[in-house]
């Protein structure tokens, strides 16, 4: 499995919408580089086999019934939010010029 | 003046028997806390006033003959990434500075049905990102038993304020050990439940399939009572699990005669073990044969994978949980002129290295072109562990070993690299990959006089046998002295 590279790292970084500097670019490239090269000792594992875990605990299809139910107040849920108005979430334009 | 260090038990029955009032223990904590918390940095914020109104309201209670709850004038101290309504919860991160839940967690809920008074939300390393506290955006928390060291990571604010008596329980989060380790570096108790055994709703998410609520304590019956508030189904907690709580409590004075107790090979030579920490394994180990229990080796080989596979899930899981944090809803933002710049800004401004670190090792895994390289064969790794603990548990009914590698280090000794800081959860891991319980129990201290923690790891929905193994090590163990 190739390194990390710095060019990797900044579409990382652009994808999870983080600015990084130069200088921060590096020292990330570097240490997670660092981190990956440790998957190296699963990577000869054989686990072609193995069912893959994502939750420990065998729960399914978790529902409850289509009922209407109360559930938070909008005006404190909205007395948490940075800008409002007429109960709605204010945001900056959507389109402008692209990032 | 010498800390409270009065157990919550016996906290609880004298207020609920008229000897003693909530509001005289409520003051007396909070005077420690005045007294000790410059210095100690446990709490983001206090919560003097509502503390002792929340006293007088349990004191007229106990006058009125009401039931005042098992844990009746309490003071309990919530590790800051516990949504408390009204009342700010940051996870220690820029981005959520100020930021008031408009609800309460279910755990909170019920700690308030019980009568407990809270004082404070605790500090933690930012999303309870790390080992030693030392990632809050508002400053590290010291270890109460010496403040030129680390109190471990990331509930160490919880862990330092039990260990301080700035509050006789506290609430912490578990995701790769954040409960246990720091539990074990203050000396105090510290457990991470069954996974879905605690409800997670209004605890701030870090990696879903591993975050566990779980409760710290100085002693094993005290966290016993907590965990008994804490645990049981919610339907707001679509992980939780349905079987009810079985009472763990009675069995705590059981002993372990005939209880069959492992000793995991591959835990107890891991990288980094301290060999003081070690000894101290070994006469806990030693204490728990005395009392009865029938000690064994036992090699779980895939546990030394454990490092590997969860520094491939918790990141994954991270950078899809912390996605929420751009600036719209709540929390911190950062203007400009468009949405794509809002999030950008708003989210480097906000997140502190090792939360950006993380989110990135997250996006790589989870990216197209390396998804089945990392994360998914991550999962698969999860498998085996899962695999080689439960053959574990077919011929022993606990296993034990150390907690943490090391007794508390310095500040700043495991920063440079990220990897030296990780390498601190070697132990606590397979039990958040494997979604089982465990304990971290103090026992004695190391060469350098600080506390060493001794771990009781059990099956699923095992955590009667393990409270009976933690109590029989907690019975064993040396004299020592508070912080």
């Amino acid at each position: 499995m190739a390194q990390i590279t710095r060019d990797e790292v900044a579409h990382v970084a652009r994808l999870a919408r983080l600015l990084l500097t130069d200088e921060e670019l590096d020292t990330f490239t570097g240490q997670l580089a660092k981190v990956l090269d440790h998957a190296r000792d699963v990577e000869a594992l054989d686990v072609a086999d193995v069912p893959p875990t994502a939750h420990p605990y065998p729960l399914v299809n978790v529902v409850r019934p289509d009922e209407e139910q109360p559930c938070l107040d909008r005006e404190a849920v909205l007395a948490g939010a940075p800008a409002t108005e007429d109960g709605q979430l204010r945001v900056p334009p959507v389109l402008g010029e692209a990032p | 003046m010498t800390a409270p260090t009065q157990s919550a038990l016996d906290i609880a029955a004298d207020v609920r028997a008229g000897r003693r009032a909530a509001a005289a223990v409520v003051d007396e904590h909070l005077d420690a806390i005045e007294a000790r918390d410059d210095e100690i940095h446990a709490f983001n914020l206090v919560l003097a006033d509502e503390a002792r109104q929340a006293a007088l309201a349990i004191d007229r209670r106990v006058a009125a003959g009401e039931d005042p709850g098992p844990l009746a004038g309490v003071p309990v101290a919530l590790k800051d990434n516990l949504c408390t309504a009204g009342v700010p919860t940051t996870c220690s991160s820029r981005i959520l500075e100020g930021w008031r839940p408009p609800y309460d967690a279910t755990v909170v809920e019920k700690l308030a049905d019980a009568g407990a008074i809270v004082v404070g939300k605790t500090n933690l390393d930012e999303f309870a990102m790390g080992s030693s506290t030392e990632n809050s955006a508002f400053g590290p928390t010291r270890n109460p038993h010496d403040t030129s060291k680390v109190p471990g990571g990331s509930s160490g604010g919880s862990a330092a304020a039990v260990a301080a008596g700035f509050a006789a329980l506290a609430l912490g989060s578990d995701t790769g050990g954040s409960i246990r380790q720091p539990a074990a570096l203050c000396g105090v108790v510290g457990m991470k439940p069954t996974y879905g055994r605690v409800s997670r709703y209004g605890l701030v998410a870090f990696a879903s399939s591993l975050d566990q609520i779980g409760p710290l304590s100085r002693t094993v019956a005290d966290a016993a009572a907590l965990y008994q508030v804490i645990a049981g189904h919610d339907p707001r907690d679509a992980t939780s699990i349905p079987e009810p709580v079985q009472d763990v409590r009675a069995g705590l004075v059981e002993g372990v005669a005939g209880l069959r107790v492992g000793v995991v090979t591959e835990l107890c030579e891991a990288e980094g073990i301290q060999p003081d920490v070690m000894a101290r394994v070994r006469q806990a180990i030693d204490a728990l044969e005395e009392a009865g229990a029938k000690v064994d080796e036992v090699s779980v080989p895939a546990v030394v994978y454990g490092l590997t596979a969860y520094y491939l899930i918790n990141p994954a899981e991270a950078s899809s949980n912390l996605a929420r944090y751009d600036g719209v809803r709540f929390g911190l933002r950062v203007d400009a002129p468009t949405t794509g710049e809002m999030y950008d800004r708003t989210r480097t401004a906000g997140f502190g290295a090792e939360v950006e670190r993380r989110i990135m090792l997250g996006t790589y895994a989870l990216s197209a072109g390396y998804y089945d390289a990392f994360y998914g064969k991550a999962q698969r790794v999860r498998t085996l562990i899962i695999r080689d603990l439960e053959a574990a548990y077919e011929r022993f009914d606990v296993l034990v070993g150390p907690t943490a590698p090391s007794t508390a280090f310095p500040f700043g000794a495991k920063t440079a690299d990220p990897l030296t800081m990780y390498l601190n959860d070697v132990c606590t891991i397979p039990s958040n990959l494997s979604g089982q319980p465990a304990i971290s129990v103090p026992f004695g201290t190391g060469d350098d006089g600080l506390p060493v923690g001794v771990q009781v790891m059990a099956p699923a929905l095992g955590e009667a046998a393990m409270f009976r193994a933690a109590a029989a090590v907690e019975a064993g163990a040396p004299e020592r002295g508070d912080a």
